[in-house]
């Protein structure tokens, strides 16, 4: 996308006075909302590194006196969960067991039914498209229940395969959607110049089709791993307590502590929560925004 | 090689009826241009013949055998497409060898086809290259050729040099129809550019709606369009076409719209045609020439003109009725002022009014 | 027209098995799994589903229960202020940033960050600021403003707003970065023809940019709305649905009752409740942006 002509000052000239006192008025605004915007990051991480006894004193914007690392350590290895006291480190690699497979399989699962979609004319799949597609704006709470049973008849509610494939039905409209559309975009005739040549479903699929789909699988990546890290009810349902993902447990040890609650802890859990989607986002940048837009319904 | 039968075709999609019962008979190493406003059903009747898309109803016959229902690789076709369709991931030599090696055939067969195609076309120095590193003209050459090495009998072209610029347009048509001389095959190209169909044709089928107008060689459907709707697509500067009647008058058959009025005895009517029958008469601009004394003249007034480089397009108006006509630089004629022509009224064309099929 | 059928199937069997997990997919989670949904609101199941069918009972109960009308209302208010407050912020933060403005793409970090982040992460870090003992009403008051009061997250009058805080710092920024998107995506003739006709900048944003941009702006309010009517963990991150029952959603109540109350039926009927609400707000957006222009495209 080229970079449009911003709708201000063109020619470089000295500005008025207006002009002056407009570009002031811009910076302020934007200037109060990024303080706004940024107020919890910083509280959050500031809170994490001070002692209990420095936050009773309730300063919650100053800067930590006894800078210290203890609560990090804390959240990461041993904050409690009622009487379980194994850390964060737990929902960690359980968020990390429950994604990697549920991402892999469901944008894997996305591409070839957005390429079947796009380019294979089959007959009632733009039926079963549509119903996928309203799926998607229905809540989760509609499906959870016979999903519940379901699982329990096959035996494997509460289970890892269990949350994984519930990430993979969920997550089925928005790939699906977003790799028919990548995938409209491309010229038919690419297609049916590799019929002509004599490559089948697979052969054009994985020499042709997939080595153009990097841009797109790297937007479905992102949203992928942002979606289903910042999971929670459906981890909470179907993942079993062996593998609760780390948004579960983070609720658990800020929301079920019995006495004082340790807020230097909860915050250093809470950051240590959002260290893979802020990654994530910090390192993707322009990415991440385009998963967004792509992910939307557009035709 | 191979000739191709379309026996009652009809291809649907959704509601649109794209193709009406179509019926073509394509011979043997015949070059045959399906030509036609965008939207007439061309490129999928092109689709259908290389099984790229299914047909509703009706038979495709390749050498008389039926291939309806085969699969495009085993048609033995070779197809060319407008936004050239190279593998963007894939050198220049692996587009063109892709096909051959699906084919499971050994690297020295491989090999020596893409080298005969790529000398052919010469584009031997592009092998190793990626197409985005290449031009438009370039690719398309590529394109060509990766529909050579495949052997193929039958080859289909689908608008191959819209993409392009004039200059490598016209460079390109030479190309295919040297090595449509070359390699005798039964080539179908699809177009709507004219003077692409009448350069290259042997044949060309006129569509519109998905039904084919004309089937003739390039001469006769420039010449003797078989309706108003062919008369009028082919051509540049396009046909005239004035509404009027035909009227008796001693023996002699004239044409008149209002106080226009044209002897038209000369012209041979396909059928027998009543007086007082409401006509469209075409002329092309061509066929109205500045008067050279011997023939009946018609005086008019020039109200526009238009230089085209090597002769110039004038707009007169002769008694109400304002036709364009093709003039020499040296006939002197000048805006606003009298002009006198002559109308080659056999090489003119009659239409119905009501059907617009030719008279 | 069966054996043209058989036919075209045979050419492109492959692409018909490679299908077969999204059919079943959409037959049995989708279509099953709502069809079974819905019967089970017309039963009396409890603590387990049961085959019975007791009409329109369950839906009577429901909306004869208090806690269920209470989360309903809260909905409303909450998305309302919740939609219209990110709709404006998002706008007005997009507008400004196409303002030319330097370390643009470090406002456009700053305003999109929270999006990234979980509900729960949001609805905790708020909790926490929120919190009248050690949060910003005791650092205030630390200041010497010893009347200073923020005890939204434990009044019940106030409860609502906390949430809408939490939630509109969430997702903000998602409008900004789709119209953002949009205004860049402008023809730059558009500002040259405007500036031509000497039309001030605020109302060529107002009468042909916005206008323009409605795509975005549908798309972003469809986002919005599915975030807000899913709305759970942030709900049970920030307050737990309190104090009392203040902060309750239907997503909450429907959880509850599947899971902890056992009151299948009951929550059944709610979840078939809010189904019925999502459609009739989708219905429309969906028939206008999605199925007639993919009609008319192709």
């Amino acid at each position: 996308m080229t970079r449009v002509t911003p709708p201000t000052i063109v020619v470089k000239r000295p500005l008025s006075y207006q002009e002056v006192w407009g570009r002031v008025g811009i910076y302020a605004f934007l200037g109060m909302l990024a303080l706004f915007f940024f107020l919890p990051a910083y509280v959050m991480l500031v809170t994490s590194f001070k002692g209990m006894d420095e936050i009773r004193l309730g300063h919650i914007f100053t800067l930590p006196q006894q800078f210290s690392v203890d609560a990090w350590v804390k959240a990461w290895t041993s904050a409690c969960t009622g009487l379980d006291c194994t850390g964060l480190r737990v929902g960690f690699w359980n968020s990390v067991k429950i994604v990697v497979p549920s991402m892999t399989l469901s944008i894997l699962l996305g591409a070839i039914n957005g390429y079947a979609l796009s380019f294979w004319k089959v007959k009632g799949a733009n039926v079963l498209f549509a119903c996928l597609l309203l799926g998607s704006f229905i809540p989760y709470q509609v499906f959870i229940y016979p999903l519940v049973r379901v699982y329990a008849q096959a035996g494997i509610y509460g289970s890892l395969p269990a949350i994984v494939l519930t990430h993979i039905i969920f997550g089925m409209p928005v790939m699906t959607l977003l790799f028919r559309n990548y995938y409209s975009g491309l010229p038919v005739e690419l297609f049916k110049a590799a019929r002509v040549d004599g490559a089948g479903f697979w052969k054009i699929f994985f020499a042709i089709i997939l080595p153009m789909s990097a841009p797109i699988t790297i937007v479905a990546v992102i949203m992928q791993v942002t979606a289903i890290w910042n999971d929670f009810l459906l981890g909470l349902v179907f993942a079993g307590r062996d593998n609760l993902p780390m948004t579960v447990q983070l609720n658990n040890i800020v929301n079920t502590t019995t006495g004082e609650r340790a807020y230097n802890v909860n915050m250093a859990a809470t950051m240590l929560t959002s260290l893979v989607p802020l990654t994530v986002y910090l390192v993707s940048g322009r990415w991440f925004v385009r998963g967004i837009a792509s992910g939307a319904v557009k035709g | 090689m191979s000739s191709v039968s379309l026996e009652k075709i009809d291809i649907h999609y959704g509601k649109v009826h794209v193709v009406r019962s179509l019926d073509l008979h394509i011979r043997d190493g015949e070059f045959l241009v399906l030509l036609g406003p965008s939207g007439c059903g061309k490129s999928t009747l092109l689709s259908a013949i290389g099984g790229l898309n299914d047909v509703s109803s009706g038979k495709i016959l390749f050498n008389d055998k039926d291939v309806t229902w085969v699969d495009p690789k085993d048609r033995g076709i070779g197809m060319v497409f407008q936004s050239y369709a190279l593998y963007p991931t894939m050198t220049v030599e692996r587009n063109m060898s892709f096909g051959l090696r699906i084919a499971g055939l050994d690297r020295a067969t491989i090999d020596k086809k893409v080298t005969w195609a790529a000398e052919l076309l010469q584009i031997t120095h592009l092998l190793d290259r990626k197409p985005s590193a290449l031009s438009g003209g370039q690719r398309q050459r590529v394109a060509i050729g990766r529909a050579l090495v495949r052997d193929a009998d039958i080859f289909l072209f689908d608008e191959p040099l819209s993409n392009l610029d004039a200059k490598l347009r016209a460079e390109l048509r030479l190309e295919i129809k040297k090595l449509h001389k070359a390699l005798k095959s039964t080539m179908i190209y699809v177009t709507h550019d004219q003077i692409e169909a009448l350069t290259l044709a042997d044949r060309i089928a006129v569509m519109k709606d998905g039904i084919i107008q004309q089937l003739d060689t390039p001469l006769n459907v420039y010449n003797k369009p078989a309706n108003a709707f062919v008369g009028s697509f082919l051509g540049s500067p396009a046909m005239n076409k004035v509404e009027g009647q035909l009227v008796a008058d001693n023996d002699r058959l004239f044409f008149e719209a209002g106080t226009f009025r044209l002897d038209v005895s000369s012209y041979p009517f396909a059928q027998k045609v009543e007086a007082a029958r409401k006509v469209v008469l075409g002329l092309r601009p061509e066929h109205i020439v500045p008067a050279n004394g011997s023939a009946p003249v018609i005086e008019g007034k020039v109200s526009l003109i238009e230089p085209l480089g090597s002769s110039i397009l004038a707009w007169s108006v002769f008694n109400g009725i304002n036709l364009s006509h093709m003039v020499g630089q040296d006939d002197g004629c000048e805006v606003d002022h009298p002009f006198a022509v002559t109308i080659d009224v056999q090489k003119a064309s009659f239409f119905d009014v009501e059907t617009g099929w030719r008279l | 027209m069966g054996a043209h059928f058989t036919r075209h199937v045979k050419r492109n069997l492959v692409a018909y098995i490679a299908l077969l997990p999204m059919a079943a997919v959409v037959i049995f989670a989708y279509l099953g799994t709502l069809a079974w949904s819905v019967r089970l609101s017309f039963s009396s199941s409890r603590l387990l589903p049961k085959n019975d069918f007791v009409g329109l009972s369950q839906y009577v109960d429901l909306f004869d229960t208090p806690r269920w009308l209470t989360s309903l209302g809260n909905l409303v208010i909450i998305a309302f202020f919740f939609l219209l407050i990110c709709f404006i912020l998002g706008c007005l933060l997009a507008i400004f940033i196409d303002q030319n403005v330097r370390a643009e793409s470090l406002f456009r970090t700053v305003f999109l960050y929270p999006y990234a982040m979980s509900f729960v992460v949001a609805g905790l870090i708020w909790q926490w600021i929120l919190n009248p003992d050690l949060g910003i009403q005791q650092t205030m008051r630390g200041l010497g403003f010893s009347g200073f009061v923020l005890d939204w997250v434990v009044n019940p009058k106030m409860v609502l707003y906390a949430i809408i805080l939490a939630t509109v710092w969430h997702g903000s920024g998602l409008v900004m970065a789709l119209l953002l998107a949009g205004l860049r995506g402008i023809d730059s003739e558009i500002w040259k023809a405007t500036r031509i006709d000497g039309i001030p900048t605020w109302r060529v944003y107002l009468s042909i940019i916005l206008p323009m941009l409605r795509p975005m702006i549908i798309t972003s309010l469809v986002l919005l709305s599915i975030s807000i009517i899913k709305m759970y963990d942030v709900v049970v991150a920030m307050t737990n649905g309190g104090p009392g029952t203040a902060s309750e959603v239907p997503a909450k109540f429907i959880m509850d009752n599947l899971f902890e109350r056992a009151n299948i039926g009951l929550a059944t009927a709610a979840s078939t409740v809010m189904l019925i609400t999502v459609m009739f707000i989708m219905a429309p957006v969906l028939y206008f942006q999605y199925f007639r222009k993919s009609g008319s495209s192709s």
